[in-house]
């Protein structure tokens, strides 16, 4: 264990874009690599990714492994984790933060079996303890209720899936650079029996929820499909996208894909526009970190309108239209 | 087809107290029932039960109270039940509960091989998610998570369309593996009278960590490789303006006058 040195990071990078994830990742991991006195490395697995070191480098790496192979290029469990649990066998890192996104929540999990170590799920803060030099991971338990802070003392690396949006984006120093170390792919290891047949791309009715800047989100006082048509202009209004609480997607009326909160998506734009959600903190969890957030809903007392910057009790099917007629 | 679905006892999610000054969970007259995400994964082994012939066997690993969300498993259509049940299990985290409940997989693939395994996405009171992909790593089984959709059920394999942030990706895996699915997948049934019955009949099959094999070495709160140090409650920040106005109309166009000048629009 004594052996186990650097902070790693792994740099999800599907369909030949790097995930926002890696520079939030670099974020929390340049900090932990530092207190440490250690390297921060970032792994890049895929197919045509090399590209994507030099952007790791300028925003805080200074190592990047790449393992680059066309049988890489869609996400299977088993071959991604098997690359990662021999990458890691060699080259023995400390600490392993990982984005908690679909692809990650999987491979952190059956990594941190071949690895045989222990993984925290969905933190949202890592701190490194002065005492011990453990890693200290926080996250929203019982959804979001309780926080709870994990330790892994007697295995390494200590791995944890880091929540979408709980670091910012480190920044870019342009032209900063570090060392490639290229993993070779090996097709008699790295296999899967699972075949990857296609990708479905999200047919979405606009801007991606995770890149949007306004996201306008109904819930239960919407009271129908045809209401999120309104949120839509709204959304549209304003260059932004729709989303929803979960009693909407419960009933039916908008697509799972569109939820946010724990059970959902986390997002964390400039501005939210929460109308006729109440506010459970099981919502909350997904949408907290948003720069402002207005809430209109019918309830004075409901629970958003204690946290949102801008509260505006009223029903939403007067308000929004005439916030269309005000953006005119 | 044999469809084995992992289920676990948790706290209703709407109706969690936690004692502030402890930070615990306040277990004492708190609602229990199946975590709402497995009732998917139940559903979705019925279902498929009922297109392809077959048996459903349901697993859990929890305390002598937990056996009731084996007997809600038969009411919604399972029809064997088997309840992992030790002190040595106890306080495990991910690694151990998926260590065991891969040793109970494996004794019932020993009576009758098992060909599908499904998870829910996660449980409502870890929230981790972490079970499913870790069961399929300790049977060293093809798995994929995020399940929305099965496509189609061929001989030999099952092509399932995953989540992903930006569409879905279809996947074929051959028998056996490991699916976590997500409540796109279907709507639960509700419960018939006759699989109420049967529940109430049901022989629940009880095992320790010796009846499955398990090194308890690698179980519960002492051998698990994570643990809590601490918790607590979070925070909330009351910063509300009421956005002023004598109605609807005057409080929309105040409200976008603020964002204005915040700049936020």
């Amino acid at each position: 264990m004594k052996d186990c040195k650097n902070v790693w990071i792994f740099a999800e990078a599907q369909r030949g874009k790097l995930s926002p994830t890696a520079l939030e990742l670099l974020t929390a991991g340049r900090k932990l690599a530092d207190d440490l006195g250690e390297k921060l490395c970032a792994v890049l697995l895929g197919y045509q990714v090399e590209k994507f070191a030099r952007d790791l480098f300028e925003h805080g790496a200074d190592v990047v492994y790449v393992c680059d192979d066309k049988a890489l290029e869609h996400y299977l469990d088993d071959v991604y984790a098997r690359v990662l649990a021999d990458l890691i066998a060699l080259y023995k890192p400390n600490k392993f933060l990982l984005p908690a996104t679909n692809l990650g929540r999987s491979l952190s999990a059956k990594t941190a079996i071949f690895v045989g170590t222990g993984l925290t799920a969905d933190a949202t803060e890592v701190v490194i303890n002065n005492e011990d030099g453990q890693l200290h991971a926080t996250r929203p338990t019982f959804g979001g209720n309780l926080m709870a802070t994990i330790t892994c003392a007697h295995t390494r690396p200590e791995m944890c899936s880091l929540r979408p949006m709980s670091y910012e984006k480190a920044p870019r120093q342009a032209g900063r650079t570090g060392e490639v170390v290229k993993f070779p792919f090996d097709p008699q290891r790295h296999t899967t029996l699972a075949k990857f047949l296609e990708f479905i791309k999200s047919k979405g009715d606009g801007l991606d929820l995770s890149e949007a800047e306004i996201i306008v989100a109904g819930g239960r006082g919407v009271g129908k499909a045809e209401g999120f048509e309104l949120l839509h202009k709204l959304a549209d209004r304003l260059g932004g996208a729709v989303a929803a609480s979960r009693a909407p997607v419960d009933s039916g009326w908008i697509d799972y894909r569109y939820q946010i909160g724990l059970t959902g998506r986390t997002v964390k734009p400039k501005v939210y526009i929460a109308c006729g959600i109440s506010g459970q903190i099981q919502h909350m969890a997904g949408m907290s970190g948003s720069d402002v957030i207005v809430a209109i809903n019918k309830d004075a007392e409901a629970p958003i309108m204690k946290v949102a910057n801008y509260a505006v009790q009223g029903d939403l099917y007067d308000v929004v239209p005439a916030m269309l007629e005000a953006l005119k | 087809m044999h469809i084995v679905a992992c289920v676990k006892q948790t706290p209703k999610s709407d109706n969690v107290k936690i004692d502030p000054a402890t930070g615990c969970l306040i277990r004492s007259g708190a609602a229990s029932a199946m975590n709402p995400f497995d009732e998917y994964a139940l559903e979705e082994a019925v279902t498929l039960k009922e297109q392809l012939g077959g048996t459903v066997s349901v697993i859990t690993m929890g305390p002598p109270q937990a056996e009731a969300v084996l007997r809600d498993s038969i009411a919604r259509g399972a029809d064997a039940v088997y309840q992992l049940g030790d002190m040595a299990f106890a306080g495990s985290d991910t690694w151990s509960t998926s260590y065991a409940l891969s040793k109970g997989i494996e004794k019932i693939n020993s009576v009758r091989p098992v060909d599908l395994i499904i998870c829910g996405k996660q449980t409502n009171d870890s929230d981790t998610g972490h079970i499913g992909p870790q069961i399929s790593a300790w049977l060293k089984m093809p798995n994929a998570a995020f399940v929305k959709k099965v496509v189609e059920v061929k001989e030999k394999s099952i092509v399932v369309e995953r989540l992903t942030e930006d569409g879905s990706e279809v996947l074929e895996l051959p028998f056996p593996c490991v699916l976590s699915v997500v409540k796109e997948i279907n709507s639960p049934r509700v419960r018939s009278v006759k699989g109420r019955m049967a529940a109430k009949r049901a022989e629940v099959t009880k095992w320790t960590a010796d009846d499955i094999g398990a090194d308890k070495t690698m179980l519960g709160v002492k051998n698990c490789p994570t643990r809590v140090v601490k918790s607590f409650v979070p925070k909330r920040e009351v910063c509300a303006v009421a956005v002023e106005g004598a109605n609807g109309k005057e409080k929309a166009a105040n409200l976008v006058k603020l964002l204005k000048d915040g700049k936020y629009i």
